[in-house]
């Protein structure tokens, strides 16, 4: 049984489901009531038809659910409206999913938990599992989710920046456990690419596929951070940056540059460097004005002073720096780096130490710990 | 099984034996500490006596209702004074003895010089539900 597969047909079959009337919600029960019986019974006897399959069976579930707990009329007018099975517009529902399930009245927990189990087709339990929460907790924030875009008319269009913004959450918040939602967020990516011709999504698939590229080489066996410029970049996924570059040149061609397209270009000079001391500094630092041209983002500052630092050497880098609000996260880490590049090794290891402080994860605590403790040791000798 | 919550502070705890800042280790030092700690959690999952571990980060503040209708008071960030929670771990043993002896291996990771920081860990037993028989 190929539970790739299953998955990539969950969201044509919930959107047909709620094409032939079944209100959202109890359509994505039946989908993954569906989903469950295909999983125990698919090994042995696999359908030639697998959405056809789906269909028929989520519609039935469906059917009996309304049958347990609405009134009779309404069911009966809902099988009088079945429609004949025929070619459905699968791409379009598709679309029309991910546009629900990111719409902007839900919080962003929750569109993430509906995209993933809507869209997616992740059990519950998995998805809870991997933000590591309790199934009761992950359940109650689906359903009250469901209920919350239950009113939405289904053919109404929306606004592709929010689905972004929600897969751009799925990549970005790699927990562990069963489900590699970086591997998850770059299929539901991809899927929406396929349904959407729009540069901004091609930008985030290339900006994910190059950040995955890099996953290999970004942890030590020990589990602690590897830098980037400390990065062994033989061990890069270079098809996955072809991949990436590939998707992101096609997409710049159209010349409708966006936030994720300017991300993704910055990627892709990293990952085109073969050494770190290759690395084009000058063309970053043009795309970080880009970028912040187009998000007016502090964060984006940031980095832009770091780059401006190694193109034009720290002293500029902190010149950048000292535009910024000193309580913008990792700012301490930043100044701790460009003063250890630019040869104060006493202030970058008491910046690097108070970085640690404030670190917002353990990871980058013990990274950075350790970053104070080596110039410290390299002072003391 | 009981459960218990074993409590590292970042202070507010009589100080350790082997007390030096971890930024004045040895990055080797400070690997070899990760490593004892991430093995220390791996071997409890083994064993079927880890429950859950945490880590806090260091800043925070007090918060109080203010009466209806006004927002929360808050009060931060912490004056050094306050006793501070780092982080902790539940684990669910046999027997009391057992979770002093698993907060003794845990207060005995390596600091500086490689050598175990001795540090005091608090030790908490949580309030159980009732036993179904009680007489």
């Amino acid at each position: 049984m190929n539970e790739a597969l299953l998955r990539s047909l969950t969201p044509s079959v919930l959107g047909i489901l709620v094409r032939r009337g079944a209100d959202f919600a109890a359509a994505e029960d039946a989908v993954q009531d569906a989903l469950v019986e295909a999983v125990r019974g698919w090994p042995a006897d696999q359908p030639r038809d697998a959405k056809g399959w789906l269909v028929t069976v989520a519609w039935r579930r469906f059917l009996d659910a309304t049958r347990a707990d609405a009134a009779r009329r309404r069911r009966e007018d809902l099988v009088d409206e079945e429609p004949a099975p025929g070619p459905s517009p699968a791409v379009d529902d598709t679309l029309q999913l991910y546009f629900l399930c990111a719409h902007p009245s839900l919080t962003p927990s929750s569109a993430v938990a509906l995209t993933l189990r809507a869209v997616g087709g992740l059990t519950t339990r998995q998805i809870a599992q991997a933000y590591l929460v309790p199934e009761a907790t992950m359940a109650q924030r689906i359903s009250r989710a469901k209920r919350a875009v239950s009113g939405v008319r289904f053919d109404q269009p929306g606004d592709v920046a929010t689905v972004l913004r929600v897969l751009y959450l799925v990549f970005n918040e790699g927990y562990s456990g069963d489900v590699d939602l970086a591997a998850e967020a770059i299929r539901l990516t991809r899927q929406l690419a396929a349904a959407i011709d729009h540069p901004e999504v091609a930008g985030l698939l290339a900006l994910m596929l190059l950040h995955h590229a890099r996953r290999a080489a970004r942890t030590a066996p020990d589990g602690s951070l590897v830098p980037l410029a400390e990065q062994d970049r033989g061990r890069w996924d270079t098809e996955s940056i072809a991949e990436g570059v590939e998707i992101l040149q096609a997409a710049l061609a159209r010349d409708r540059l966006g936030e994720f397209q300017a991300q993704a270009a910055i990627a892709a000079l990293h990952a085109d460097a073969p050494t770190a001391e290759e690395t084009d500094w000058v063309q970053i630092v043009e795309w970080y004005d880009e970028l912040a041209r187009l998000t007016d983002s502090p964060v984006v500052r940031l980095n832009r002073a770091v780059a401006v630092g190694e193109a034009d050497g720290s002293r500029a880098g902190l010149a950048a720096l000292v535009a910024l609000d000193d309580s913008l996260p990792r700012h301490a880490a930043v100044a701790a780096y460009l003063h250890e590049r630019g040869g104060d090794l006493a202030t970058a290891a008491r910046l690097y130490a108070e970085a640690a402080h404030k670190a917002p994860n353990l990871a980058e605590r013990d990274h950075l710990t350790r970053q104070a403790a080596r110039l410290n040791a390299r002072r003391c000798r | 099984m009981a459960k218990y919550l074993l409590l590292k502070h970042y202070r507010g705890a009589p100080a350790s034996v082997n007390d030096v800042p971890m930024d004045q280790w040895s990055p080797e030092e400070i690997s070899a500490h990760v490593q004892y700690m991430n093995d220390f959690a791996a071997r409890l999952e083994k064993t079927g006596e880890f429950v859950d571990g945490q880590a806090l980060a260091p800043e925070g503040a007090w918060v109080r209702y203010d009466g209806e209708g006004r927002p929360p008071v808050t009060d931060g960030p912490f004056a050094e004074t306050k006793d501070l929670i780092a982080g902790w771990m539940i684990i669910d043993v046999d027997s009391y003895e057992r979770a002093i002896s698993l907060a003794g291996e845990l207060s005995a990771a390596p600091g500086a010089g490689g050598k175990p920081i001795h540090e005091w860990l608090e030790v908490r037993p949580f309030l159980a539900a009732p036993p179904t028989i009680t007489e």
